[in-house]
């Protein structure tokens, strides 16, 4: 299964970045969802050649849950917590010969902004890709690929390689991670200068308030219009009625509005 | 506002003929007055109209006035009050998603917030780089518009948007950048916006007070409280939208020295994704069948050639023509459509309620009275089975017009 996606470019240096993720209702440390599936499209494209790299604690034990998808080893960029890792991840992918880099498009932990593949893209120079769900296509140094829309949509795109692209869960589904992959992989750690994060350290994060619920509200003026605003039905009229016509004069209306709107393709 | 007058020269001869039955209540009573004794006096029987249902009725909000002599057409509507503002000191600037070339409700609550910013002095400002349908900026709270009518801007163009974006900033230098946090485009454009200008944006916005803003930090479990930055990009209901003035919409030109930048990324379009496999509560064009739809191949074959997802009724699903997960309404999916197309669909709260999100819904059905007919923005009454194949042989006709020309 994994044979026929992997032959679309045996030659391709693809790069996955991962975060550390949390347990969505018991905050426990855990691979990042988002992550997990720029691995598994990383294997997709690159098979064993596939670089995954984190920047953050060698120590931490859920990033062997990444290991345990079928990699031998994970090369770590030493950063304490809070660091800004922008300029240690920006110096280590100069200095590499990637030419895709695939990241999650927002952290499970710390601040979430989603900024960080824009920003490296950035700093680097290359093209960014958002919601990539598929590489289709790849040759001379253009690939050709899908992107995720809201409501389940795709576009496909031509973007020059070396690129960044930013999956999100519409991007296809991580591989189970396997205990004995996770034991046997390999940490690898690089040192690297930290860069501390000066607003996360005067502003720490807070757990999160609920948010307040919006009322409807009625601005009426008077207890007869406040009634009726409570009581009222599917408000009526606004609306074209079209009767007694032929039906192609209706499917005519119809048709129009469908285009009028786009939808029809 | 026109007040026209209306004459019912029926009453006006029952008001002539003293010895019709109905003369009394046409008479004109005053419903109160001062006696010669000078005591207030108030005549009951004269206050209050005789509703539809033919019982009396009282209503004291003072808009109704009590059997007046006088009909006329309904009034206009009322005007909001003009907020102006000449010189502004100082712009908010507002990039709008404008899905479907209109204002999203996302949309008016980040022009809400950016009227919040602005204050008296400052103008809110809305950048809008394609065609659009919109006709409600003004109560929506745009004080100046920029349109970016550069065809190269109109597709999905994020790089030259921002190339575009940079050059109104080096230009106004606005006190804030607003866009939405949404996948629609305005999370992506935000993000480069800030990356290209390094502001360090507030993401996930979701209340702004006091020169602090609150925005969800990590998967949602967590907060983060920060100063207002320059750029925010907030979430939806940050706040709530402008209802109560009328602003200026003026137009604004666009940056004369836009960098043209050769895009690296080139769109190709959308691509055809089997709408069967959309979820429903996503999809954003929804044919729904209900009890009215007679023939259910005819059924399927326009949703395949509309290219819809297809949505039932309770009553078309529990006779077993649609499956269990495909029912809309309050017991099965609420749905998010932009258009939804309800064909032979009563309109029962129910249904209603789970389409309570959709744009525009058009109604096919025989009966002009029913509820969903109420609630569509087009109806067309008649036979489902007749108009469905019209629209059938409408849209192959367009299809194979479009190939012909094409060719
Ligand atoms: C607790 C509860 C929960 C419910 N939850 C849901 C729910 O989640 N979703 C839901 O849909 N319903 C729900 N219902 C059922 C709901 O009350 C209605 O019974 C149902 O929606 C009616 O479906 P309908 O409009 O298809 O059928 P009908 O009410 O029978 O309407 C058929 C319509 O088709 C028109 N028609 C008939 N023949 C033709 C023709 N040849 N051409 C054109 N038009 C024609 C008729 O004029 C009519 O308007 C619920 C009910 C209860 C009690």
């Amino acid at each position: 299964m994994l044979h026929n996606t992997a032959q679309a470019s045996p030659a391709l240096n693809v790069v996955a970045l991962v975060s550390v993720g949390a347990h969505p209702s018991s905050g426990r440390a855990r691979r990042a969802e988002q992550d997990a599936r720029a691995v598994e499209l990383g294997l997709r494209l690159a098979g064993e050649q596939l670089e995954v790299l984190h920047a953050g604690d060698p120590q931490q034990p859920a990033l062997r849950s990444y290991l345990g998808m079928g990699l031998q080893q994970l090369h770590v960029i030493e950063q304490p917590a809070q660091a800004d890792v922008i300029s240690a991840l920006h110096d280590y992918l100069q200095d590499s010969d990637a030419q895709l880099i695939l990241t999650g498009s927002q952290a499970e932990t710390g601040e979430g902004s989603g900024m960080l593949p824009f920003l490296l893209a950035e700093q680097l120079g290359w093209p960014m890709v958002v919601g990539l769900t598929e590489v289709e296509h790849i040759g001379n140094g253009i690939a050709q690929v899908l992107q995720a829309l809201p409501r389940g949509q795709r576009r496909r795109l031509k973007v020059r390689l070396p690129f960044i692209a930013s999956l999100d869960n519409a991007a296809p589904a991580a591989r189970q991670s396997a205990f004995g992959p996770a034991r046997r992989g390999e940490l690898l750690s690089h040192a690297a200068e930290a860069n501390p994060d000066a607003l996360l350290s005067e502003s720490p994060l807070q757990p999160a308030r609920p948010r307040p619920k919006r009322l409807k509200i009625i601005t009426a003026k008077t207890g007869a219009e406040r009634m009726k605003a409570a009581t009222a039905k599917a408000s009526g009229g606004g609306g074209q009625i079209i009767k007694g016509d032929s039906p192609e004069a209706g499917a005519e209306a119809i048709f129009k509005l469908l285009v009028d709107e786009g939808v029809l393709r | 506002m026109s007040e026209i007058i209306r004459r019912d020269p029926h009453a006006e001869w029952i008001a002539r003929n003293r010895l019709h039955p109905l003369h009394a209540t046409l008479q004109k009573s005053p419903e109160r007055w001062m006696s010669a004794a000078g005591v207030v006096r108030k005549n009951p029987h004269a206050v209050g109209f005789i509703g539809p249902e033919g019982i009396k009725r009282i209503d004291r909000s003072g808009a109704q006035s009590a059997s007046a002599g006088k009909r006329s057409a309904a009034p206009a509507a009322v005007q909001l009050p003009l907020h102006r503002v000449e010189q502004p000191a100082f712009h908010i600037c507002v990039v709008p998603d404008m899905v479907g070339g209109r204002l999203s409700s996302h949309d008016k609550d980040l022009l809400g917030l950016a009227r919040s910013l602005a204050g008296n002095n400052g103008a809110v400002l809305a950048i809008i780089f394609a065609e659009h349908k919109e006709q409600a900026f003004d109560t929506a709270g745009v004080d100046r518009l920029m349109h970016f009518t550069d065809d190269s801007l109109a597709g999905y163009s994020p790089e030259l948007r921002v190339l575009a974006l940079s050059a109104v900033e080096a230009q106004l230098k606005p006190r804030h950048w607003l866009l939405p946090d949404s996948r629609n485009g305005g999370g992506e454009l935000g993000r480069r916006l800030a990356a290209k200008l390094s502001e360090r944006p507030a993401t996930r916005v979701w209340q702004v007070a006091d020169g602090q803003c609150i925005g969800r930090a990590g998967a949602g479990r967590e907060d983060s409280q920060r100063a207002l930055p320059r750029l925010i990009l907030a979430a939806a209901e940050c706040a709530s939208p402008v209802s109560e003035t009328r602003h200026e919409c003026l137009a604004m030109a666009t940056p004369e020295n836009l960098a043209h930048g050769l895009p690296r990324i080139e769109d190709c379009g959308a691509v055809a994704v089997d709408p069967a496999l959309i979820p429903m509560a996503e999809a954003e064009f929804i044919l729904s069948g209900g009890n009215g739809v007679s023939d259910w191949t005819q059924f399927h074959q326009a949703a395949e050639i509309l290219g819809a997802t297809e949505g039932a009724s309770r009553v078309a699903v529990d006779d077993g023509f649609m499956p269990r997960n495909r029912q809309v309404g309050a017991t099965g999916t609420w749905v998010t459509a932009r258009v939804y197309l309800a064909v032979g669909i009563s309109g029962a709260v129910q249904h209603l309620q789970g389409i309570g999100a959709c744009d525009k819904v058009v109604a096919v059905n025989k009966d002009a009275n029913c509820d969903m007919v109420k609630r569509a923005d087009l109806s067309v009454i008649g036979d489902s089975a007749a108009i469905l194949g019209a629209l059938i042989a409408r849209i192959n006709a367009h299809r194979h017009g479009g190939i012909r020309d094409a060719a």
